[in-house]
């Protein structure tokens, strides 16, 4: 399972078809872009991982305020670097792809955004959100007050349990309603 | 230990068949043999262990390695090591497979004992079975609730791991025998109609499965081995299930693979998609869709102009009498010296007028050329095929689009949605980036802001009376905007009477040019006005764009309503042409009859004969002379406007005394919604003239295409990313919603004429008729038999057709 160092096989781009919601060509060319990250040591091995400081290389990711997450939250790893394999990249670019489901789509996101990863979105990864949103420097961050009024604003529409997280049927919910969700939440090679 | 002999024995078997040719000295087969035993049972556990967990059971995992690498060591003292680990590896999968094939046998097996009811464990086995695919199902609905849904899939793939193991093992223990006769023993026959139901479930079951895996949010490697699962299964069952045995999956299989290399072609053709991806990395998704929705149009224009040149230019230019042989086709004498200058071509008059791309070209012969064409049949029908087409594709847009996009409630999420949809992660520019937290910031601070401000009490009545003030200065433009074109369209008949090389050249295109201006400047002044309003954006967006397209209509239909006059004054024309041309054949005949009461053909050159006024060409010229100045003045208010404001502004820039990139004029952005209502009124003007000037589409084609590649040069060049990103996106169905409007009401006025005014008697292809749509009156009497046009004629009565539209609606 993983692809070849030049070449991707047949009956492996068949099965890809089969499980992602790319076409052949968005295959290929994921399939290119990946073998042009692979360093040179490592291009024999099948099933090679990249690690997270190359992937965010891509400009498609570079300028992404959650590129580390989205790595981690693909990545399948035993170590949780945030390495991805083929496999996982591609599942990376189905998920993203313009004909994913509302529903896909707003599972990973819903990852994505829960940066402890409990589960579910709490206060503290609602402010990560944030600042993760407003650029992260100093100067455009929010100020304390309007972080609170802003988190407290949040969960008064989405978290219908009043549990004070957002889990993800609430999240999904939200996300349902919204009108931009599916058509930003996307990444194209 | 009898389970481990057996299954010794089973790959023992194997790899004596494998071995036969080529192996050494026979201790060291017996070695090979020995490793290989425990090899191929570790092997075999660690391919039953990768088969069925999936991806979370990391102790197994490493059990498995620990195993691995202990029997790798005792490779190494082999002397051949290479070769043996090759063969291990082959050996490997031989026995992954055989296992995979015996676990699969399994329910074969189950099957078997079913029939043969030798143990009470069948049943159990058989539940355990559909359980396994309940639990893919089950899996899939549990993934959306639970918060440990991690914690579910390792207990349901523990679950799993020891059922199959435990299956196997049992299946094994009693398979021994059975195992050669597992390829041909399932035979449909041979199953209680009970179990053949559940079985075609089952593969049912599995089927769905398949389908369903791409949108399990599961990583590749459990999804990989799912689908091999299945894909197994069905295999095995759906040909034993199926008349024919493999033929049904093989079919089957042809057609899925056929339907996506069929979905693959037709991504791969759609053009642009690099320039637009592009477009979308830099500037976010709401102006990309300007360029997706002007590449939609293209689609359909090229559909229209397929049809329009196809059946109805191609024909006539092929078929039809040539150019110069009947009075209607050639320019009139006194024309004819200017009827090669370019000004007069760039009018459309002179030989640009009395070619194909005319109504007035059209000869009235009923079927032209040896193919017997129909052509006024054909023209009427192009006519009306290319509105219904239109119709149907719009609908069809909007109802798919509606599917899409949830019900746009604004204000129920607000934060939330700002929080979770705001970023949009086709941004792969630096410097957009920053511009778009800019902009998340700076709505994240006004929402917090607004919504302090609204919990306090509003001061309502200002507000609204601010409201009624900003919508009566809006109706006193649109009024102005009407009259002023009013006012110049009556001016320029007045020039017309008084004959159109007197005056400049303003004055002679004054219409095109003022309705252009207008075009122009009462938005920008529509934006001042709304300030007063003080509506949330969005809401704002969409008040602006529909005081647009009230400007817009009424422009339009201005201008419609002067060239109703204008047909009127030709139709008066005409009747006193008529009258001469009597007149005229009269004096011809005179000259000669008083020589012989024979009267011999006159033969007169078609320049010389008189010409009626063709008014439904003057319509077509109309229009399309409308649509050349718009175009023109888009292009170049695009280059004065964009372009050359952004090379003032950088090259300026350092010997001005105000920072002109951040100050006053600043580059431009680009305007998505202006740029979308313009496209969408040009289309108005085409729907509404195509059916006079059937060089209408192709002309659009053409203007489609020169846009594309223009704005999208101007858009890379000139233009900076928004710094207020609201998306549009939502608005998808409102510019379809708008798109549909307009082509109802571009539609009517040529309808209308259709219907009530009498085509010209001398020129197009329904001259000599009373009314334009009796063409289809005709056809219906004399082509086709006689019973078919009485039926008609009872049908078409209006006792009849109104009911049954009544019973419909």
């Amino acid at each position: 399972m993983g692809a070849t160092a030049s070449q991707l096989d047949k009956g492996m781009l068949s099965e890809y078809q089969e499980l992602t919601f790319l076409t052949k060509q968005e295959i290929l060319l994921a399939h290119k872009r990946f073998s042009e990250l692979v360093p040179k040591e490592e291009i024999d091995r099948i099933n090679c991982r990249i690690p997270m400081s190359l992937i965010l290389t891509l400009p498609e990711l570079k300028s992404n305020p959650f590129n580390e997450r989205i790595c981690k939250v693909f990545s399948t790893s035993d170590i949780k670097d945030g390495s991805l394999s083929f496999d996982d990249f591609l599942d990376l670019l189905s998920a993203f792809s313009d004909s994913a489901t509302l529903e896909i789509k707003s599972h990973y996101a819903f990852r994505i955004f829960d940066f402890d990863d409990d589960g579910t979105l709490g206060r503290h990864d609602l402010e990560k959100l944030v600042n993760c949103l407003t650029g992260g420097t100093d100067d455009t961050n929010l100020t304390p007050d309007e972080m609170r009024q802003l988190i407290d604003n949040i969960l008064e529409e989405s978290d219908i349990d009043k549990d004070g997280t957002v889990n993800l049927s609430e999240f999904q919910h939200v996300i349902s309603r919204s009108p931009d969700f599916v058509s930003s939440f996307k990444i194209v090679l | 230990m009898p389970r481990d002999s057996l299954i010794a024995s089973d790959n023992d078997a194997d790899i004596t068949l494998e071995f036969e040719g080529g192996e050494e000295g026979g201790h060291k087969e017996r070695r090979h043999r020995e490793k290989r035993r425990d090899g191929s049972k570790d092997r075999r556990k660690r391919g039953n262990g990768r088969r069925r967990q999936g991806s979370r059971s990391v102790e197994r995992e490493n059990e498995e390695e620990r195993v691995g690498e202990r029997e790798k060591e005792r490779k190494r003292r082999v002397k051949k090591d290479q070769e043996a680990k090759k063969r291990d590896k082959e050996e490997g999968d031989r026995a992954q497979t055989r296992s995979e094939k015996t676990a699969k046998a399994k329910k074969n097996i189950k099957n078997e004992k079913r029939r043969r009811s030798e143990k009470g464990e069948a049943g159990e086995r058989t539940e355990k079975g559909k359980k396994k695919v309940q639990s893919a199902k089950k899996e899939k609905s549990v993934n959306h609730g639970t918060k440990d849904k991690t914690h579910e899939e390792k207990k349901k793939k523990r679950k799993k791991v020891l059922e199959t193991s435990s299956e196997q093992e049992t299946s094994e223990e009693d398979s021994e025998d059975k195992e050669d006769s597992e390829d041909e023993e399932v035979k449909p026959e041979s199953l209680s109609p009970e179990e053949l139901e559940k079985l075609k479930e089952a593969v049912d079951d599995k089927k769905k499965l398949i389908q369903s895996l791409r949108g399990k949010p599961w990583p590749m490697k459990k999804k990989l081995v799912t689908l091999r699962e299945s894909q197994e299964f069905l295999e095995k069952y759906e040909g034993a299930l199926g008349k024919g045995k493999g033929r049904k999956l093989y079919a089957y299989k042809k057609w899925m693979k056929f339907q996506r290399d069929f979905e693959n072609f037709k991504t791969a053709c759609i053009p642009w998609e690099m320039k637009i991806k592009e477009i979308e990395s830099h500037f976010g998704s709401s102006v990309a869709s300007y360029f997706i929705f002007l590449r939609w149009m293209y689609g359909i224009n090229m559909i229209l102009f397929g049809l329009t040149f196809g059946l109805v230019m191609v024909p006539e230019a092929l078929m039809g009498r040539p150019y110069g042989s009947i009075p209607r086709k050639t320019v009139p004498r006194a024309e004819e010296a200017s009827a090669m200058d370019f000004a007069v071509l760039w009018d459309f008059g002179g030989y640009a007028q009395y070619s194909v791309l005319f109504y007035g070209f059209y000869s009235n012969q009923r079927a032209i050329g040896w193919l017997k064409f129909r052509m006024p049949l054909s023209y009427f029908l192009v006519g009306v095929g290319t509105v219904a087409y239109s119709y149907m594709v719009v609908i069809r847009t909007m109802a798919r689009n509606a599917n899409e996009s949830g019900v746009g409630d604004d204000n129920s999420f607000n934060f939330s949605w700002k929080m979770f949809t705001s970023w949009d992660y086709l941004i792969g520019n630096p410097e957009t980036a920053d511009n778009k937290f800019a902009s998340i910031t700076t709505s994240f601070k006004e929402a917090i802001l607004e919504e302090q401000e609204s919990r306090k009490d509003d001061n309502i009545h200002l507000t609204r009376f601010l409201r009624v003030l900003a919508n009566f200065l809006v109706l006193c433009c649109l009024a102005g905007s009407g009259y002023l074109i009013y006012f110049v369209v009556r001016r320029s008949q007045k020039f017309a009477l008084d004959g159109l090389e007197n005056h400049t050249w303003w004055e002679r295109n004054e219409v095109n040019m003022v309705m252009s201006l207008l075009g122009m400047f009462c938005p920008m002044l529509f934006d001042v006005i709304s300030t007063l309003e003080n509506y949330h954006p969005r809401v704002a967006l969409q008040w602006q764009l529909g005081r647009i397209f009230a400007l817009f209509l009424g422009n339009l239909y201005t201008f419609i309503i002067a060239l109703m006059d204008e047909i009127n004054v030709k139709r008066d024309e005409e009747k006193i042409v008529k009258f001469n041309i009597t007149m005229w054949e009269a004096s011809l005949y005179n000259g000669t009859v008083s020589e012989n009461f024979t009267v011999p053909p006159i033969t007169i050159h078609p320049a010389d004969v008189p010409r009626g006024p063709c008014w439904e060409t003057m319509v077509g010229q109309e229009f399309v002379r409308l649509i050349i100045s718009d175009t023109m003045t888009t292009y170049i208010t695009l280059l004065i406007g964009d372009f050359l404001r952004a090379v003032l502004v950088r090259f300026l820039n350092h010997c001005w005394c105000w920072d002109l990139e951040a100050g006053f004029p600043s580059y431009s952005e680009f305007d998505v919604s202006g740029n979308v209502l313009g496209l969408i009124f040009n289309q108005g003007m085409i729907w509404m003239g195509a059916f006079y000037a059937p060089c209408l589409p192709a002309l659009n084609v053409l203007r489609l295409h020169v846009s594309m590649y223009l704005q999208c040069w101007a858009v890379m060049c000139c233009n900076v990313p928004q710094e207020r990103v609201f998306k549009a996106s939502g608005s998808n169905n409102f510019y379809m919603a708008m798109l549909l409007v307009i082509l109802f009401l571009s539609t009517l006025p040529a309808i209308y004429t259709i219907v009530t005014i009498p085509p010209s008697f001398d020129c197009g292809p329904f001259s000599g008729k009373n009314r334009m749509f009796d063409v289809i009156h005709e056809t219906l009497e004399s082509d086709f038999p006689a019973w078919f046009s009485k039926v008609f004629s009872y049908a078409s009565n209006p006792g009849l057709v109104l009911p049954f539209i009544l019973l419909m609606v």
